[in-house]
């Protein structure tokens, strides 16, 4: 072998030119998808509509006719075509080498995966459920987020990680966690919560074609909500709220599932005559403060709608830069919705009054909306 | 599998060693004897507090690092555990950046984000020392994963083969065990390299592994190829080595092998080492790897020696080799620390967007001294 020789003198002076705009280079050449803005974005509107699922898999299988080194692994995924079918036919299309079963065996395929990455791969990894993901922590959350800044900028770790994530419906404590409060804490890493097929497409594409580490936490309950879905290729740039609804007398704050329970309870509050402005964030890291920020400015009041729990969560994170950029502009102390703080039981009753829903939404909104 | 059939002195025992030239094993002593200089000087460097945090010695050991890298081809991927400066210094990181690492210095090789345990050097496909116990184990199948993907699927390079090297402490983890079930299930060319010193930290292994006399049986369970040898004598490390790296390769397989080796220093720099006996320790020394190589070059070929070395050569390889380990530390203490304004929150994201962090604006940092 012949090593290469370092040229290490006393004379040693740093390469100070920061590149801001361009992607590091430990990552090598890369090319970013072209982003438009929200209003050159193909229509929503449409009778092309499929599920949440096939928006899933239409994502995944453009991304892997665009490029050879993408390839998905994770636990029946191939021949079972998906335990949740989102990756149904992918097999057949694309072979045994890139559509790969896994064993249950998360801490190893997840860190093999990111082996996989560092030497110039583009993994995507499903969880079946992001509560498994729990035994890849260190994995996913010690070398993934943290690959680039642990080698002085050699190596990053191009990967998706994606899965259900949220209660699914009477799964008891151990299989319904919301991964966001606890995941998201990791610099290095980013974070997308979609709420709906469109989106979904739109920002899986993306996260496949983003260069860093991405958890993409999608939820069972979700997979089979139909909506269109254009057949041209187009990307969801990560940080950007979407307002779902106007109105100036609250702002509420959510991404993924609860996105919906809000909605509802607009439309609820909107029957009384209170209309409020719906943001659906997207992605949680990066946060589109800005935008949350910018509705407040004329609703005085926010209410954060959040999935996972209250103590250390995205909504208490939410609330506290709300506080920092907008504490001016608040008329009354902003407000969060979360589960209850209690492990996710399975009777049925007590999960609907667990999870956050529309009525918790509508009372935190009247506490706060006179 | 390649066996060597001709040898350097003509004979026909077929050591693979034996074909090697006499300039490629005085190299091994000179970068086992690099190892042994900058690991004494490591320990007197932390003694003085100029290297903070975890610092694990690799005295001892040499001939398994030096051993087993001289057994793959330069671009085969290598990733190790915490215990890692002396394989870095056998891939060719230069010792100045390995010393200015653990001194926390901007041109360390990693500009002072790792640390003793995380030595990273992609120009030699150095994929990282690794903190945390058997962490190493699913990566170093992952980058065999690659290799064997980027030749089969994408046609765009060659056969390859991986290094995984592993402390007996980790063969009690998980993360061993779905690795090497994964790398038999696929086919992936990662041989996991045991180092086996006998402690688990301060655990002797009979008393942290089941069943550890049979080591072999449990990577044989798994159906890869498991073999076990002395890991003190270089030239019986690359005689093991290099036929199993090869049929690795041709075969796209993965491997186990269990080194046995020894540790001459504590597990790590706080260790007091009341687990063993001053005469087991002085029972290894006696054989040690170093010696034991210098002496076999300085015996006359008649006598099975390689005749290539005299005792004032050998001193004034160790004079050399002392003069470089004291300029990499006078390099390391030199060299400019990282400063918190462009470096604490550089390299954090590959491509920073806006919102990220409630308090980091992220960008990149200096570029990497071994880039």
């Amino acid at each position: 072998m012949t090593p290469k020789e370092h040229t290490m003198t006393t004379a040693y002076t740093p390469d100070l030119s920061i590149i801001t705009d361009e992607i590091h280079p430990a990552v090598g050449p890369w090319e970013l998808p072209v982003f438009l803005e929200e209003h050159e974005l193909p229509s929503r509107a449409g009778d092309r509509v499929i599920q949440f699922r096939e928006a899933l898999r239409e994502a995944m299988s453009e991304e892997m006719r665009r490029d050879q080194r993408v390839f998905l692994l994770g636990e029946e995924v191939a021949q079972y075509n998906g335990a949740y079918k989102v990756s149904q036919g992918m097999l057949d299309e694309f072979g045994e080498k890139r559509i790969i079963d896994t064993p249950i065996s998360e801490n190893g395929f997840a860190g093999m995966a990111i082996g996989a990455a560092m030497m110039g791969l583009r993994p995507i990894v499903e969880f079946m459920s992001w509560s498994f993901s729990l035994v890849a922590a260190d994995p996913i959350l010690n070398n993934a987020p943290k690959m680039l800044y642990m080698s002085g900028g050699q190596w990053g770790c191009p990967i998706v990680f994606r899965g259900n994530d949220g209660a699914g419906g009477q799964l008891g404590s151990t299989h319904s966690w919301c991964v966001e409060g606890l995941f998201s804490n990791v610099p290095g890493m980013k974070m997308v919560i979609p709420s709906n097929p469109y989106d979904a497409k739109g920002l899986l594409k993306t996260a496949i074609r983003d260069p860093d580490p991405v958890f993409f936490l999608e939820s069972e309950r979700m997979l089979g909500d139909r909506a269109h879905v254009p057949e041209e290729e187009y990307y969801i740039p990560f940080g950007r709220a979407r307002l779902m609804r106007e109105g100036d007398a609250c702002t509420l704050v959510s991404w993924g599932r609860p996105v919906h329970f809000c909605m509802e309870a607009a439309e609820a509050l909107a029957a009384d005559g209170v209309e409020c402005d719906v943001l659906d964030m997207r992605t949680i890291r990066p946060l589109d403060i800005d935008s949350i920020v910018a509705s407040i400015q004329k609703t005085g009041r926010v209410v954060v709608v959040d999935q996972s729990w209250p103590f250390g969560s995205v909504a208490s994170e939410t609330v506290t830069q709300i506080c920092e950029h907008a504490f001016d502009w608040l008329d009354a102390p902003p407000m969060r919705v979360n589960t209850r703080d209690v492990p996710t039981p399975y009777a049925k009753g007590l999960e609907a009054v667990y999870l956050p829903n529309a009525g918790r939404i509508v009372e935190a909104v009247m506490e706060i909306a006179r | 599998m390649t066996q060597a059939t001709t040898t350097a002195r003509g004979s026909s025992s077929a050591r693979p060693s034996d074909a090697l030239p006499n300039e490629t094993l005085l190299k091994w002593l000179h970068d086992m004897q690099l190892i042994r200089d900058f690991e004494a000087r490591t320990m007197q460097m932390y003694q003085q507090a100029k290297i903070g945090g975890f610092c694990h010695i690799y005295s001892g050991q040499e001939a398994s690092a030096v051993g087993c890298t001289a057994s793959v081809n330069h671009d085969d991927p290598i990733v190790l555990a915490y215990r890692d400066h002396g394989h870095a210094l056998a891939r060719g990181m230069h010792p100045a950046a390995c010393m200015a690492e653990m001194f926390g210095k901007l041109s360390g090789c990693a500009k002072g984000k790792g640390g003793s345990m995380h030595m990273f050097d992609k120009p030699n496909w150095l994929f990282g020392g690794h903190g945390i116990v058997s962490a190493q184990n699913p990566l170093g199948t992952g980058l065999a994963f690659a290799a064997r993907y980027q030749w089969e699927v994408l046609g765009s390079g060659p056969k390859k083969v991986a290094l995984t090297f592993l402390g007996d402490g980790a063969l009690d983890q998980g993360a061993l065990h779905e690795a090497q079930n994964l790398a038999s299930l696929f086919g992936i060319p990662v041989i996991y390299v045991l180092e086996n010193n006998g402690y688990s930290m301060g655990t002797a292994l009979h008393r942290h592994t089941a069943n550890c006399e049979n080591l072999l049986d449990r990577a044989r369970a798994y159906g890869m190829k498991a073999i076990g040898f002395d890991g003190l004598d270089i030239r019986n490390v690359y005689d093991h080595m290099k036929p199993l790296v090869d049929e690795c390769r041709d075969l796209q397989r993965p491997a186990f092998v269990d080194m046995k080796t020894y540790r001459y220093q504590g597990h790590s720099m706080s260790d007091p080492q009341k687990y063993r006996t001053k005469e087991e320790v002085e029972s290894f020394k006696e054989r040690d790897s170093i010696a034991n190589l210098a002496a076999y070059l300085m015996k006359p070929t008649e006598e099975g020696g390689r005749g290539c070395l005299t005792e004032d050569e050998w001193k004034a390889m160790q004079k050399e080799i002392r003069q470089t380990v004291l300029d990499a530390v006078e390099y390391a203490s030199n060299a400019p620390d990282p400063d918190p304004a462009t470096e604490l929150a550089t390299d954090t994201y590959a491509y920073p967007i806006k919102n990220l962090s409630p308090s980091e604006h992220y960008s990149h940092g200096a570029k990497n001294p071994l880039l």
